[in-house]
């Protein structure tokens, strides 16, 4: 091994199954290649005659040379560091970490599907606007509203669509008013998407139970109101019992209730938003409806209403035409306009709709069922051992506190990142805010009992741990590849790109570097 | 509890037989273990765990959704789908024209490029595909890195010196760089080219349309097809904050950056690039001079997929980092001084600045930006210039066979893989006679430019149309 290799990154032992894995580009060697092109089949042409002064020069910089198996070992590495859904049970709450089924992922590679141009003829694209209207139709039923638009890219980008559309309705009955009114525990996506929506944010303070305060909202909706933003269940796990209440305070003043969908895993087939008031809502599909969360996205974000907003919706709009063919209607005068590009994450359609076939009614019923037994249970075999701040009963997700092990100066995030060395993902720590020290467990319907049992088992022995022993939960995780990593410095002086070594100057081997 | 079942519906448990009656296949429960688990929490029934629900919104009735399918049904319905099938009716298959089996020439911001095996078969794995967003980064290395080698590889690419870590979509990407422009100026006001595309205007319209950032539109040259410099100089004024225009643009045509970054800089503004073909990358110079770069990089291993989900990126220089949306991955060490990576910089975001944050985006494209760094990694350093200059040599091939058969270029300004032409008929009337010989010609352009005219199209040639099927468009065009 040449001196070079110390630059930068000294090789150790590693402690894990497979070598340690440098970045890709300290891997290149000038000249490997990892594809062929197929034979040219036209004239080669002269790309500096061809685009003159727009001709590239420059070499492609660090831009990695690797063989096709060093490329397969790099990225299969990486993917060993990583947790994930098909290894374990990821406890984070709101966030709905399901099976993602096989199939969805085979079905979205039909070449017809993965092939087909957002801009190629209608007469082409049967096939795709059939998925499209067969998913609107499903979605539509199962929030019990009346239209839906496929468009938004993930939640967030849905949530600000709805509430384009609660102004757009405002405004065309002459007053876009000016206010929207969310809950101190909602997402913080809430108040960033009224912000966008150039509303102001009026806060609503919980009540003890950590539901909505009636007398609270009914000071609070006035005429300025357009729209209160309520997650349903709510962010601890709780259905709003009064949700009618609610909705008759808000459209008494003619303010409309959006509903933001983010735990509609906890209503699937037992309950539709549209029956209890709600006007308009988003769909997380890469929560409830199996899409892959992949590291972070894509997601998809459909946004369901009430016929008052239907239209104000995106353009466009999959209509049957008259020769009962589907198009793509544009035309559509009242629209808030387009929020992205071509219809929406297509990809995500076609997987959400193939695990809906898959479960039929009955078993998106059973799928929301044993989600709700599931956090039920992890809530009565956890609540001797941490306190219950809210005493309302769970839905999909139950929200615990810190409280207990604090007092030896445990946190609730050091008790996630111990969870990491029992074989778990941490849950949701410190959220939602208006739990101090919050533990928010979601388990989903995909886990078995056992996996159940064995999370019950590791959070009992945490909280023993952080009474005998809290050194060993507040260095947590142990058993990583990585320990706890250093963030303020990660902030404070960004490194957010390799850059080649200046000059190949080796460095001193480190003492951590000798165990190698 | 009244009566044998846990659930209003009749089809759960059945306390006298002991038995469930219904199974789903993906949930891990056996009838003993759900038993077991009512009993652990005291309740008697399923139904019991509802009650928070007002019961007249409590749903009695199954949902009027489709049956539950077997696996193999599933499959069967979307093959039906994939063979274009409005109804997902397997018996309607043999009748039913499929789209794949026809060459197209259709670019305007979605392209087909090939995508290298290995980019599939990796983003499959499940502990890419099923792993969450990395806020525990210390059991989320793998998707850190990569995010670490994604962001390098798109600054080297666009020039630029930061990047984040992905935003939806280059129309999203765009909106999403002029508000950020926005914040960095604290000016108020865009211009966009009208050689953007169509559909990006409209979404910047849309997002920006109640934060009262008025937005200009500057014209193309009709010779060159490249932004007319002069009307721009005259559109930005005191208040603008930013420039914002494609290269290659809408019509295919390079845009001469540098000369657009003097003149947005000269008024104090700054110079946002779209690029929505990034495959143009390897042969067209980085608009190094601009100031922002929104890029769509769907060409790098993304299927064209019906409209996505594809992957947004905004690269910029370093000064307005604080001022860019979205995730980013930074470098750190960890306690014991090891090299890794974690999201950084979140006090940006919505989760801790609510209201105040740069963008109400949460979720991105991490695994669609996977596949787009596993395809810069197949093709590199000297693959990215190769894959461009064979898109650079179908696209010249198309456009003088397009000539031959009486098309006309409309612009005399440099293109990279597609191009726009006047076609010897309306561009409508052109695509329904290639049509019947199974082949989709360029995107009209009439329905944005309606002064181009009707024989007005785009055309594109990426390095999978092959010399035969440009000879057989051009032969139809010209009969």
């Amino acid at each position: 091994m040449s001196d070079e290799k110390f630059v930068g990154t000294p090789r150790k032992v590693t402690t894990h199954v497979n070598q340690n894995e440098d970045l890709i580009f300290e891997k290149s060697s000038a000249g490997k290649k990892g594809y062929r092109l197929a034979e040219l089949d036209v004239p080669a042409v002269d790309a500096a005659a061809l685009l003159g002064d727009a001709v590239r020069t420059d070499g492609l910089g660090v831009m990695p040379e690797l063989s096709e198996i060093e490329i397969i070992r790099h990225f299969t590495r990486l993917s060993t560091w990583n947790y994930a859904i098909d290894l374990g049970m990821y406890p984070l709450g709101s966030c709905t970490m399901k099976y993602n089924p096989r199939i969805n992922e085979m079905v979205a590679r039909l070449e017809g599907l993965a092939e087909a141009h957002p801009y190629q003829p209608e007469s082409l694209s049967q096939g795709a606007l059939g998925i499209m209207k067969l998913l609107s139709a499903c979605l539509i039923e199962i929030t019990g509203m009346d239209a839906i638009t496929l468009q938004p890219a993930a939640g967030a980008h849905g949530e600000f669509t709805g509430i384009l559309l609660a102004r757009a309705y405002h405004q065309a009955q002459g007053n876009p008013r000016t206010k929207i009114l969310i809950p101190d525990s909602a997402h913080g996506t809430n108040p960033a998407t009224a912000a966008v929506c150039g509303y102001q944010v009026a806060n609503l303070k919980s009540n003890s139970e950590g539901m909505v305060d009636l007398a609270e909202l009914e000071k609070l909706v006035t005429e300025d109101v357009a729209a209160l933003m309520l997650t349903n269940p709510s962010t601890i796990g709780v259905f709003e019992s009064d949700i009618h209440k609610i909705a008759d305070i808000l459209h008494a003043k003619g303010a409309l209730l959006y509903m933001d969908g983010a735990n509609m895993n906890a209503l699937c087939g037992k309950t539709r938003p549209g029956d209890f008031g709600a006007d308009v809502m988003h769909l997380n599909l890469h929560k409830t409806f199996s899409t892959p969360h992949g590291g972070g996205g894509p997601g998809s974000g459909p946004v369901a209403c009430k016929k008052i907003l239907e239209p104000f919706l995106p353009t466009p709009v999959v209509v049957e035409r008259e020769n009962g063919l589907l198009g793509l209607e544009f035309n559509r005068p009242q629209s808030v306009g387009r929020v992205k590009a071509w219809y929406g994450n297509f990809g995500m359609f076609t997987r959400a709709l193939a695990y809906i076939l898959a479960n039929g009614p009955d078993g998106l019923r059973q799928t929301t069922e044993d989600a709700v037994l599931n956090a039920n249970y992890l809530r009565a075999k956890l609540k001797d051992t941490f306190e219950l701040p809210y005493k309302a009963p769970s839905l999909h997700e139950v929200v615990f506190s810190d409280k207990l092990q604090a007092k030896n100066g445990v946190k609730t995030g050091d008790m996630g990142k111990r969870l990491i060395d029992y074989g778990f993902h941490a849950y949701t720590v410190s959220f939602p805010l208006v739990v101090s020290g919050a533990m928010m467990i979601e388990p989903t319907e995909s886990e078995s009992k056992e996996e159940l049992d064995l999370l019950v088992d590791a959070l009992q022995q945490i909280a023993r741990e952080a009474e005998e022993n809290p050194e060993l939960v507040q260095t947590a995780p142990h058993t990583t590849r990585l320990q706890r990593l250093d963030e303020t410095t990660a902030a404070r002086k960004p490194v957010l790109r390799w850059k080649a070594p200046v000059a190949a100057t080796p460095l001193t081997v480190d003492t951590a570097a000798k165990e190698w | 509890m009244t009566g044998c079942v846990l659930s209003t519906d009749n089809r759960s448990y059945d306390l006298t037989t002991r038995n469930w009656e219904f199974f789903m296949r993906y949930l891990p429960k056996s009838p003993a273990d759900r038993v077991e688990m009512l009993d652990a929490i005291g309740v008697p029934s399923i139904d019991s765990l509802f009650e928070s629900i007002p019961a007249e919104y409590r749903l009695t009735r199954d949902l009027d959704i489709p049956r539950q399918h077997s696996e193999s049904e599933v499959l069967d319905r979307f093959r039906a789908f994939a063979g274009n099938v409005a109804s997902g009716d397997a018996a309607e298959l043999a009748a039913a024209p499929a789209s794949r089996l026809f060459a197209s020439f259709l670019g305007a911001g979605a392209y087909r490029h090939y995508r290298p095996v290995v980019i599939d078969s990796l983003v499959q794995r499940g502990e890419f595909l099923t792993s969450y967003t990395p806020y525990q980064p210390e059991i989320s290395q793998g998707t850190l890195q990569a995010l670490f080698e994604f962001q390098t590889m798109i600054c080297e690419l666009t020039g630029m010196e930061i990047a984040n870590a992905s935003m939806y979509d280059g129309s999203t990407g765009a909106a999403e760089s002029v508000l950020m422009a926005v914040r960095v100026t604290g000016r108020n006001g865009c211009v966009v080219a009208r050689s953007v595309h169509p559909e990006y205007r409209e979404v910047l319209a849309t997002t920006v349309q109640h934060q009262g950032i008025p937005i200009a539109e500057v014209g193309y040259v009709r010779e060159t097809g490249r932004v007319d410099l002069e009307a721009l100089a005259a559109a930005i004024t005191s208040d603008t904050a930013c420039v914002l225009v494609q290269s290659p643009n809408f019509f295919g045509t390079i845009e001469d950056v540098a000369a657009l970054a003097k003149v947005a800089h000269e008024k104090g503004a700054l110079l946002i690039v779209s690029i929505a073909e990034a495959v143009s990358l390897g042969v067209v110079k980085a608009p190094v001079e601009a100031d922002i770069v929104s890029l769509e990089a769907q060409s790098f291993g993304v299927p064209v997929g019906f409209g996505g989900p594809y992957c947004g990126v905004i690269a910029c220089k370093e000064k307005f980092l604080r001022q860019m949306p979205g995730r980013i991955c930074g470098e750190t060490k960890d306690r014991n001084g090891k090299r890794g990576w974690v999201l950084t910089l979140s006090t940006r975001e919505q989760h801790i600045r609510r209201e105040k944050a740069t963008s109400n985006i949460c979720t991105n494209q991490a695994l669609v930006s996977l596949m787009v760094t596993i395809f810069m990694t197949v093709y590199g350093k000297q693959g990215m210039k190769e894959l461009a200059e064979q898109n650079l040599a179908k696209a010249a091939y198309l456009k003088s066979a397009l000539e031959k058969a009486g098309a006309k270029a409309l612009f005399s300004g440099p293109s990279f893989n597609e191009f726009a032409v006047a076609l010897p008929a309306s561009a409508e009337s052109v695509n329904a006679k290639l049509l019947g010989k199974q082949i989709v010609g360029g995107l009209a352009l009439g329905k944005w430019y309606p002064e181009l005219g009707e024989s007005a199209a785009i055309w594109c040639a990426t390095e999978l149309v092959t010399k035969v099927q440009m000879d057989a468009a051009a032969e139809a065009v010209k009969g």
